[in-house]
């Protein structure tokens, strides 16, 4: 759905129609309905921005739910990184509704997100660059975009990358979210599903320590950042019966 | 032509969608009798399109306005569905003179005293929602500035539409993910907690909860959420 651009601003209508364009001219990767067009948005954009990739995060209630699309696996697997970290760019820009630009992970303002930025640094990431997605009051996800080199972008670039933030949403609101009987889009649901192990993990450490459901993810974050483990992969060791003791995180090897 | 002040009153009423209760039907109303004062028009209806793109009568100034568009829209043929079409305005000064163009509707709009209608796309960028139409009960010209006022007053109202569907779109599509997304984390959850409690796999504690729901007639999401909050524990099978 569009929002109020100015249409004597021939600028934007062109860049509008550029992107559109673009987009409908990739690839979808074999992949339908929504997820499969914004599939299509982020290696649009990648493209566009000469980056190296990008990633559509759907967000709410200030977490992250899981990655709708990306360009490449690694700009998937960058997009999970802010549920297995609880902190990044996109936690921010969804917040602050937004844009949270960040030319250099290096020397982020505040030292912001020490564990989100460490670990994007060491899969090759330099900048980062998080768009909301949102209309009026409601906001529903981010739009990252992942550059190797540190840099800002430039005002052509910001404005294109914009443009595309407001086409994601677009895509979002316009497409068919919902199959005939109220349920979600099969791509999406999937894309939230992904998570299902964890928090079957999750359940078993509110057993295991006793602690509530939240403590038990930021328990199992803590263990998975100082271990190096991805979180999922110590889920999947919680389920097979690992058990976290109350003084794994003061106790790392 | 109105005054510039009185335009600039009405450009700011045809935006304004941000009000507390807005309400479509008679904001489209609205828009229909302020395209009347700003053309100088008699009447003035307009058609709004659905996702698949069928038009449907939204809003009229007057009743002969509203029988003019129903006829459009049953008969396949007149200006708002040419200029829905064509994505460009439709000026028709003389109706008498269009019968070869719309043979079912210019008779009858013509029986019905109308002598011109303009249509007006409502358009954002490349994307049309519909067509606004002006009635005259005699040969009105048209000049360049007043299509350019009635136009962007039509894009300015196509503007608060796009908008106000956009938010209401956004917030059911927030719902719908925070919905879907809660409920299937609680019952992960869930089940996590069941299979550590009865040292059973994943998909065993799913079957457990699944049962107990049922034989209590609780929702499988509630029952799941009191498990993992330690508000209920489900028996052993």
């Amino acid at each position: 759905m569009s929002a109020p651009y100015d249409d004597t601003d021939t600028d934007a209508a062109a860049r509008y129609a550029k992107a559109r364009a673009q987009i409908a001219g990739e690839e979808s990767g074999g992949l339908d309905g929504v997820v499969g067009i914004l599939h299509r948005l982020c290696r649009s954009l990648t493209a566009n921005l000469d980056i190296t990739g990008a990633a559509v995060i759907l967000m709410s209630a200030g977490e992250s739910d899981g990655v709708a699309a990306a360009s490449d696996e690694r700009s998937r697997a960058l997009g999970e990184l802010p549920f297995a970290m609880g902190e990044g760019p996109c936690h921010d820009a969804y917040i602050a509704r937004r844009p949270v630009l960040t030319p250099d992970l290096r020397e982020v303002p505040g030292g912001r997100w020490p564990g989100y930025a460490s670990a994007a640094l060491s899969s090759g990431v330099h900048a980062i660059f998080a768009f909301p997605l949102h209309v009026g009051a409601a906001s529903f996800g981010v739009l990252d975009a992942y550059a190797e080199r540190p840099g800002s972008l430039s005002i052509e670039q910001e404005a294109m990358a914009l443009t595309f933030a407001q086409i994601a949403t677009e895509i979002l609101l316009d497409g068919d979210l919902t199959t005939p009987d109220g349920k979600l889009d099969p791509g999406l649901s999937t894309a939230l599903d992904g998570r299902a192990e964890i928090h079957q993990a999750q359940g078993m450490v509110v057993v295991d320590l006793g602690i509530p459901p939240a403590q038990a993810l930021a328990r199992m974050r803590a263990y998975a950042f100082a271990s190096g483990t991805p979180l999922i992969e110590l889920a999947r060791k919680i389920i097979d019966g690992l058990t976290l003791s109350d003084d794994d995180d003061l106790n790392l090897e | 032509m109105v005054s510039a002040e009185r335009l600039a009153d009405l450009f700011v009423e045809v935006a304004d969608t941000l009000v507390d209760e807005f309400d479509l039907i008679d904001f489209l109303h609205n828009l229909a009798d302020h395209a009347v004062s700003v053309s100088g028009a008699s009447s003035a209806g307009l058609l709004l399109a659905d996702q698949d793109s069928t038009l449907h009568f939204m809003a009229a100034s007057t009743e002969g306005a509203k029988y003019l568009e129903l006829f459009q829209l049953q008969h396949s043929e007149g200006p708002c569905l040419d200029c829905y079409r064509t994505q460009v305005p439709v000026i028709t000064t003389d109706l008498s003179r269009e019968s070869g163009r719309w043979p079912d509707f210019a008779p009858r709009a013509i029986e019905a005293g109308v002598r011109s209608v303009h249509a007006f796309p409502m358009r954002l960028r490349d994307r049309v929602i519909g067509a606004l139409n002006v009635f005259g009960d005699e040969p009105m010209p048209l000049g360049p500035s007043d299509v350019k006022v009635v136009q962007a007053m039509a894009d300015v109202a196509t503007i608060a539409i796009l908008q106000e569907r956009a938010i209401s779109s956004a917030e059911v599509l927030t719902e719908q993910l925070q919905g879907a997304l809660n409920s299937r984390i609680v019952i992960e959850q869930a089940k996590g907690v069941i299979s550590r409690d009865h040292s059973v796999s994943v998909d065993a504690a799913f079957a457990v909860l699944r049962a107990h729901a049922r034989n209590t007639h609780v929702r499988l999401v509630d029952l799941a959420l009191d498990v993992v909050n330690g508000r209920a524990s489900v028996p052993r099978s």
